[in-house]
């Protein structure tokens, strides 16, 4: 008997060129980049604080927090609005434009030296066609210290 | 007075405190040696105390008092946490639950007895000499629960006798179906006032009125009759099942009062397990009372007052955007949406507010009781009962005034021989007032006794090894006092019933503080202490100053701020590393913002010209520098979340009518 095929769907984002997956159940919403509040003595990789509709909702910048090098923000950069249980966040991403399905067939658990960020926010590298995609285990990003 | 308005609100707080004694014993089983579990279980025993002590229902307050005294052993070492004691411990919190669950149904306090706990409890300290004495004590409390002659009904007796008139306990048990239970009661009494006079009921009259008793009640009885005729009498009524009498006798000694307990105490066993039987179907036919209120929860009116809230955001944005547009329609339309708006706003936050007269009424009682315990003699004075509060504040000020009205009877007013002595009136006063000081409600515990003892302090302090006794004298009496406020810290000899753990006060400053408010001391040796609570008016809104630091813009709540004034950088000192201005004959601190707050490109680092925000924090001032204001508005307060929750120095963040986010200094954690 055959193992049953799963599919999942993703939100695909850019970083430094490299293409990023969110499970699309974490995500509630993409919006273009807004005004920041900073809030002082938080952790490097916070940017601030947003307005969303009424509650004030963090912002992580995932190029801080991936130590990767600072980039130009522009039309195309996106917060996308994840939630991990009952905390609410937003994620500055480079570009967001498309969702894909990718069934659990075509993801490969992390190998070594792939990609350019710390493996433990790497759930596993999805394949859509040629293109690999850093499926990011978004719950790691969000729940270490932010303080 | 009738404590059954405020059963709920009782019951509704007891289900939390238990809730959290379970999830705290539960830590404590996992890690034995976790102190701040174990002072929050030792937390919740004592409010749990103090509460049912407060409504009446002494089964619950014995028992905790038990639970207290075999933690603080615990805490003292004396005794160790194991797996057995744990089970105890647990045994408490169902008996507990199950008290509740009892109260909530039927409206009085289970009958089932707390002895086996409480001896299971008592098998857990080693030491049981120091303990036996206590034990005692609340042994014989546990049997005097339901009727008892206090002293002035002893006299009555005493002299109903001297007279040869004769003395009855008659115990009238109606039958099961009796429909109008009431109506048979009041057949009862109105027949027997024929021959005799009632002096004493169980339950009380008005309860008996109010059909809030079981199948049977007792009375006492002075008459010049026999017992046959009124027994007979009584007995030609239709649906009673049975009437007992019981002859009651008191030797010239008081210790008749003792007698009658015994025989009571057998009746009431067997009673009792009747009841437990027919507990079951009789709750329904209790009346209740409805007025023409609904019960909200709490969260949905939190939901309207966001949605409130946002709106008032949309509206203050609207209003730019229609004195840009010039448009005459546009200007009305919002002119008239800020009117609505405004209404809106004053209508939702009244639906929350609530007059602190529901928290004071349970006082007069309690301090009847307590001052009964002790034997002095205290006279209450409330005043400002109708100060209204948000309904959130309201709910959560109950304990920490019931610690501090205890503490000033128990600690504050002295004994009565000592009263004389010192010229004071032999009554006690404690004062309690509420009043609205600007944006913030007061409420002040005032007493006229001994004051605090600041040198007892000093000593205990030094005793406990907190500070060197050098250490100990240089502090100032304001330091002093407030270690009164820190956990574990008692200065009673003692340990009493009411207080002397040290488990109060540290409470009550962390409950406050947690509301956003203040606890202040004000202290006379001698005369008299004073406890002077300032609470925010609601939780939800403020009024607060917007001021620029860089390019940032950051709130300061007005409440906490003293005045606003002008510096110049040349007349600030350095005194021991600490920026300092001369303000008013007094030194002022200076607060960079720029640096606390890591503020980039701001003004203020170089101009000579400096705005000052002089912000107060109980008696400390200080002086925040910022870069220009921009005016005062009300707020409304949004928590940073989870996510940021450990960030200091701000209290929160607010929505500007931009539609930006401004954060709020935390003004407290600054000075």
């Amino acid at each position: 008997m055959q193992t049953a095929v799963v599919k999942r769907q993703f939100v695909i984002f850019k970083l430094e060129n490299e293409e990023y997956g969110i499970d699309i159940l974490r995500v509630k919403e993409i919006k273009e980049m807004m005004s920041i509040t900073r809030v002082p003595k938080a952790a490097h990789f916070v940017r601030g604080v947003i307005n969303l509709r009424g509650e004030v909702i963090p912002v992580i910048d995932l190029r801080k927090r991936f130590n990767l090098k600072e980039g130009k923000e522009n039309e195309s950069t996106r917060i996308i609005i994840v939630s991990v249980d009952d905390i609410i966040v937003g994620l500055i991403a480079d570009y967001s434009s498309e969702v894909v399905e990718i069934s659990s067939e075509a993801i490969e658990e992390t190998p070594e030296g792939i990609g350019i960020i710390d493996q433990g926010y790497i759930s596993g590298i999805g394949k859509v066609g040629k293109r690999l995609i850093i499926l990011l285990d978004i719950v790691k990003v969000v729940t270490n210290p932010a303080v | 007075m009738d404590l059954n308005q405020y059963l709920e609100i009782f019951i509704e707080e007891s289900l939390e405190h238990l809730q959290e004694l379970n999830k705290s014993l539960l830590n404590l089983e996992e890690n034995p040696s976790d102190i701040k579990t174990f002072n929050e279980i030792f937390r919740v025993a004592h409010t749990l105390k103090g509460m049912a002590g407060t409504m009446g229902f002494t089964g619950m307050t014995n028992l905790t008092h038990q639970m207290e005294n075999v933690l603080d052993a615990i805490r003292n070492g004396k005794v160790t946490v194991d797996s057995d004691m744990i089970d105890t411990l647990f045994e408490c919190l169902d008996y507990l639950s199950n008290s509740i669950n009892t109260i909530s149904g039927t409206g009085q306090e289970s009958s089932s007895s707390t002895d086996t706990i409480i001896a299971s409890l008592n098998g857990m300290l080693t030491r049981k000499a120091e303990i036996e004495v206590n034990d005692t004590v609340i042994r014989e409390d546990a049997k005097e629960n339901k009727i008892k002659f206090n002293q002035y009904d002893d006299n009555i007796i005493k002299k109903a006798i001297q007279q040869n008139l004769n003395v009855y306990k008659i115990t009238v048990k109606l039958a099961k179906d009796c429909m109008l239970k009431s109506a048979r009661a009041f057949i009862v009494f109105q027949t027997v006032e024929r021959y005799a006079e009632i002096f004493k009921s169980e339950p009380k009259v008005e309860d008996i009125e109010d059909e809030k008793f079981e199948n049977e009640f007792t009375i006492a009885i002075i008459t010049k009759e026999p017992e046959a005729i009124i027994k007979k009498d009584l007995e030609s009524i239709s649906e009673i099942l049975e009437v007992i009498f019981e002859k009651v006798e008191v030797s010239v000694e008081d210790s008749g009062a003792d007698i009658i307990q015994g025989t009571i105490e057998e009746k009431e066993a067997f009673a009792s397990t009747v009841e437990e039987k027919e507990n079951g179907g009789d709750t329904q036919g209790k009346k209740t009372r409805m007025g023409k209120t609904v019960r909200v929860d709490i969260d949905r009116l939190d939901n309207l007052m966001n949605l409130v809230s946002e709106l008032i955001i949309i509206k203050t944005r609207l209003e730019g955007v229609g004195n840009d547009s010039r448009n005459q329609d546009m200007t009305e339309a919002v002119e008239n949406l800020e009117r609505i708006t405004t209404s809106l706003h004053d209508a939702v936050m009244k639906v929350r507010m609530v007059p602190v007269e529901r928290v004071f009424n349970r006082f007069p009682r309690m301090v009847r009781d307590l001052s009964k315990n002790l034997s002095k003699d205290i006279i209450l004075h409330m005043s400002g009962e109708e100060t209204e509060l948000d309904r959130t504040v309201i709910d959560e000020i109950g304990d920490p005034l019931i610690h501090l009205i205890r503490n000033c009877i128990d600690h504050g007013i002295e004994e009565k021989e000592e009263r004389i002595k010192n010229n004071k009136p032999v009554n006690g006063t404690v004062n309690l007032r509420a009043y609205q000081d600007g944006n913030s409600v007061v409420i002040e515990v005032e007493d006229d006794g001994a004051g605090i003892d600041v040198e007892k302090i000093r000593r205990k302090a030094v005793e406990r090894g907190m500070f060197s006794s050098s250490e100990a004298n240089d502090l100032d009496e304001g330091s002093v006092i407030e270690l009164l406020f820190k956990p574990g810290f008692s200065t009673a000899d003692k340990v009493t019933d009411i207080s002397g753990r040290g488990v109060g006060l540290d409470v009550v400053k962390t409950k406050i503080e947690s509301l956003n408010g203040l606890v202040e001391v004000e202290n006379s040796k001698g005369k008299g202490s004073r406890f002077i609570i300032r609470l925010p008016l609601t939780l939800a809104i403020i009024q607060a100053l917007l001021v620029n630091i860089g390019e940032e813009k950051y709130a300061i709540p007005l409440n906490v701020i003293r005045d606003i004034t002008v510096i110049e950088a040349s007349t600030i000192r350095n005194v021991h590393g600490q920026d300092v201005v001369l303000n008013r004959d007094n030194v002022l601190p200076i607060v960079r913002l720029t640096k606390t707050l890591d503020v980039q490109n701001a003004l203020s680092d170089n101009s000579n010209e400096l705005t000052a925000v002089v912000v107060k924090k109980g008696e400390k001032n200080a002086a925040f520098i910022v870069d220009s204001l921009m005016g005062q508005q009300e707020i409304v307060i949004k928590t940073l979340g989870k996510f940021l929750s450990g960030i200091k120095n701000i209290a929160g963040a607010t929505i500007l009518g931009d539609g930006q986010v401004a954060l709020i200094i935390d003004s407290n954690s600054i000075i």
